[in-house]
């Protein structure tokens, strides 16, 4: 491969990545915000964003953590909201699984909501791509996302408490959700995929350790399959 | 929430144990399944992993928000409704987000 297409593929990435840019700053800054006002130092606000590297998960521990729910708890809670990760990772391993080892390790470090949509949706469109390909596009999608993750993280570290609450930063990150949820409505499996998903997530809002996230994901994973069946057996193309 | 403050032995377990166990979870089947080939039944539900976890992370948000402590909060859901519907209409994230904040800071200032 020319040196232009390497290139062109890490440069797709950061194209396609560059729109989340918009809400990483924010949810990173509000992070910052809240670790300070929880009495977390620009050292220990700084350790959370990059070691742990997820935004929901983070922002969960720092609530539990303030409420003095015991350690392991706190933990468990923390690691159910992150278990969708493992979702992410299994359904990457189809396009990612036969790179090297060190640079799986290194996705799965920087695998998180946007840079997984963001790639798998493109892997999904262009089948043909080579693994090599794969990885640099996947590199290039989290480029802009992840030094801004440190970044503002550092920002509303330093800022603390002069944000104020109208600001609403906190709904900042449902908006992404929503924009990058759309798109991907390609065929009627997955519009049933996602209601089946959003109902299961209301019913199930009450069950603890944010455990009824993972079980509406996994119910909209089977209507979805079941409703992809169905229309393979009615021959239906999607 | 209290102001008791997090103890520092505490917090960096947290942020140790929070690390690897996040980091474990996101390598689990790149890393350890491979190039070796997944069943057509898994593959399967695993198209559809994007599209169910992230409507379900978001609906409970959208109704119940942490902000206004749980009570529906009209700003916000409008938001999110115009956010989707725009995104459906134009498939562009950056027009969609960008409709919804307007509609977010729009309806807070009007009704704020």
């Amino acid at each position: 491969m020319t040196t232009s297409t390497r290139k062109s593929t890490y440069r797709a990435g950061i194209i396609d990545a560059s729109p989340f840019i918009l809400v990483m700053i924010p949810f990173a800054t509000l992070f910052g915000v809240l670790a300070t006002e929880a009495g977390l130092n620009v050292v220990g606000t700084m350790a959370f964003s990059i070691v742990v590297i997820a935004g929901a998960a983070q922002f969960t521990a720092l609530q539990l953590m303030q409420e003095n729910v015991p350690t392991a708890i706190v933990l468990i809670s923390a690691l159910a909201v992150n278990l969708r990760m493992a979702m992410y990772s299994a359904s990457l391993t189809p396009y990612l699984g036969a790179a090297p080892l060190w640079q799986r390790a290194l996705c799965a470090y920087m695998t998180v909501d946007q840079s997984y949509v963001v790639s798998v949706s493109k892997f999904e469109r262009e089948p043909d791509m080579t693994v090599a390909e794969r990885v640099r596009y996947f590199l290039g999608v989290v480029t802009p996302l992840v030094p801004l993750w440190y970044g503002f993280t550092l920002v509303g570290a330093l800022l603390g408490a002069q944000i104020p609450d109208s600001w609403a930063l906190d709904f900042a990150i449902p908006i992404t959700f929503l924009a990058m949820i759309a798109p991907m409505f390609r065929t009627m499996a997955h519009v049933v995929a996602a209601l089946v998903a959003v109902v299961v997530a209301l019913l199930a809002a009450g069950v603890p350790y944010s455990l009824g996230l993972i079980i509406a994901g996994v119910a909209g994973m089977i209507a979805g399959a079941q409703m992809e069946l169905w229309m393979e057996r009615r021959g239906m193309r999607t | 929430m209290s102001d008791g403050g997090i103890a520092t032995g505490t917090l960096w377990t947290v942020i140790i144990l929070l690390g690897l166990g996040s980091f474990a979870l996101r390598f689990v089947f790149t890393g350890i399944v491979g190039d070796r080939p997944m069943p057509a039944w898994l593959l399967r539900h695993l198209r559809y992993t994007a599209v169910a976890i992230l409507p379900a992370l978001v609906a409970p948000q959208v109704m119940w928000p942490v902000a206004t402590d749980g009570v529906f909060d009209i700003p916000r859901a409008a938001a999110a409704l115009v956010t989707l519907g725009v995104g459906l209409a134009t498939k562009n994230v950056l027009a969609a987000v960008i409709s919804g904040a307007i509609t977010l800071y729009g309806l807070l200032y009007l009704l704020g």
